[in-house]
């Protein structure tokens, strides 16, 4: 019993030390963002890695996102004989929710993991070490281009993913399923408000912050985790984090939404 | 502080992974201006040794002064700063991977001076033909051979013209002409620039040359630092086994120095 209790008073610790070095890793990387020598190529090249890469991904998951919101909302409103509000329907929720939540899951999965790996290979190669030999602050050098050009991408990827969402419900709810192009358009433009952008541009700066702060600290701290040798190590790691910050962003989510309508 | 002219200082340090006691009470004084060669069997802690005195692992006891400072008690920012007068190489060389051999090089320059491009270009030029690197600047460290590594880890150390160097076996994997030519522009660099320097090293009677100190870790502890004359005539048992033990390869490699001055 008293070792049971031992065993989950450390585990606790464990886990209360680990977000503390968490912690302690977002300020450094948010620091580094402003500390000179400010180079923009790093970000460029993280902008493209992050953002541009992800555009085919983002494109069709939300045509398909979209195109299935208008099947579903032409089927469920037309029960009530609301087929009219199949544009407000399909702007809302995808402004509101399904564009930040469904673009940082994909990019958590397509670029999450591998800031993790790339960050964690570094380490485990001793590559960090040399950068501090060097006296190069390795989070102002790997860590903080990955933070900006991610806080810039993921808004953009958001409104590409409304976008095309958007279309895609147009397409099948209208085109498609024959419902009212007028009607679709007009409340669609009425129903969304400048506080549902609002909403979904904070939401994806949010999880734009968490995806890159949760898989670049797996990686930076891989060699402090248990087992944490190696390509196993890494690769643990890189599962660790994809799945960590999935569940974060969709947690974030609900606590922003909260907030944010109350 | 101890030592006078010493830039560098060990006392006391302890260190365990797990159970294993790798360090049990290191007391070394790196002094100004020489060159301090760490020798010892492989696995009883050398580099573990060099990772302390960059403050890259924390002791368990003892301190470690860097002039005049304790580095387990300096503040990230202060531990930089002590940082910028170091030149390292890795026992792995730790060369970024995805970088070029021409990138590798040229980012302590990039990101530490105001160096223009073109003269960052000539001076990492410069240096990959000093250490007979020519042709490779596009290649990736992957590209590489394991001696080719090595060199690229030294011209990397040595950009920002450091005053204190710590190499961790810099020869190792070097063909014998080869590793001739590292120990002599070490030689030469150091008689013009004066910088302290810290090798960890196997390649033990040809060390003899350029070293002023010999460190011999052993069992946990430095159990002599002296010259390399003072070495040869030690009596303690341990030193005059390993002593005997050189001696027995010594010879080999005047075989081998034989045969580079008949140029073969
Ligand atoms: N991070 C670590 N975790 C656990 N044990 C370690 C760690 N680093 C080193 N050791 C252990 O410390 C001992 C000394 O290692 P070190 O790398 O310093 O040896 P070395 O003297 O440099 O040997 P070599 O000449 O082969 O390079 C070894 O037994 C090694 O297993
Ligand atoms: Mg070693």
């Amino acid at each position: 019993m008293v070792e049971w209790l031992e065993n989950l008073g450390a585990k606790a610790l464990g886990i209360l030390m680990e977000i503390g070095r968490a912690g302690v890793f977002l300020f450094w990387s948010v620091v580094g963002i402003f500390r000179p020598p400010f180079k923009i190529m790093p970000i460029i090249k993280q902008i493209h890695v992050i953002g541009a890469t992800s555009f085919t991904v983002i494109f069709f998951t939300g045509a398909f996102v979209g195109m299935v919101l208008g099947l579903q909302g032409n089927y469920t409103l037309r029960m009530f004989g609301a087929e009219g509000a199949l544009g407000s329907a399909v702007a809302l929720s995808l402004v509101r929710e399904l564009g930040p939540v469904l673009t940082g899951l994909m990019v958590t999965g397509r670029v999450g993991s591998s800031i993790c790996a790339e960050v964690g290979i570094m380490r485990i190669s001793e590559q960090i070490d040399a950068l501090e030999c060097m006296a190069i602050d390795p989070y102002r050098y790997l860590i903080s281009p990955k933070v900006v050009a991610s806080i810039i991408s993921l808004p953009l990827l958001t409104a590409i993913f409304n976008i095309v969402g958007l279309m895609g419900g147009f397409l099948v709810g209208v085109r498609l399923l024959g419902g009212s192009e007028g009607a679709y358009l007009s409340t669609m433009k009425s129903s969304v408000m400048a506080a549902d952008i609002r909403m979904c541009f904070i939401k994806s700066i949010c999880f734009a912050i968490l995806i890159v702060w949760i898989c670049a600290d797996r990686g930076y701290w891989v060699h402090k985790s248990r087992n944490g040798f190696g390509a196993e190590g890494v690769s643990r790691a890189t599962t660790h984090a994809v799945v960590i910050s999935s569940v974060a962003i969709l947690v974030a989510d609900y606590v922003i939404t909260s907030l944010l309508l109350a | 502080m101890t030592c006078e002219n010493c830039c560098i200082e060990l006392i006391g340090i302890e260190k365990s992974f797990g159970a294993q006691k790798v360090l049990r009470g290191v007391n070394l004084p790196i002094r100004r201006g020489f060159t301090t060669v760490i020798v010892g069997e492989s696995g009883q802690g050398k580099s573990v040794l060099l990772k302390h005195i960059l403050g890259l692992i924390a002791p368990d006891a003892g301190q470690v002064i860097v002039e005049g400072r304790d580095v387990t008690r300096l503040r990230r920012s202060e531990l930089k700063e002590l940082r910028t007068r170091f030149g390292v190489l890795f026992q792995g060389a730790a060369l970024f991977d995805s970088l070029t051999v021409f990138d590798n090089i040229a980012l302590p320059l990039r990101e530490r001076t105001r160096m223009p491009a073109a003269e960052v270009r000539e001076k990492v030029r410069a240096t990959l033909e000093l250490l007979d690197l020519s042709g490779s600047e596009d290649k990736y460290p992957a590209q590489l051979s394991g001696g080719m590594k090595k060199r690229v880890g030294l011209a990397r150390a040595l950009q920002l013209d450091p005053e204190i160097l710590l190499f961790d076996e810099p020869t190792t994997g070097l063909d014998p002409v080869r590793s001739h030519e590292v120990y002599q522009m070490f030689h030469e660099t150091q008689k013009k620039l004066g910088y302290t320097s810290i090798i960890v090293s196997h390649d033990i009677p040809k060390i003899f040359n350029l070293a002023d100190y010999i460190a011999l870790l052993h069992e946990g502890v430095i159990q002599i630092c002296a010259t390399p004359e003072e070495l040869q005539r030690c009596e303690k048992p341990l030193v005059r086994a390993f002593v005997e033990r050189v001696m027995g390869r010594m010879y080999s490699s005047e075989i081998e120095d034989l045969a580079l001055a008949a140029g073969i």
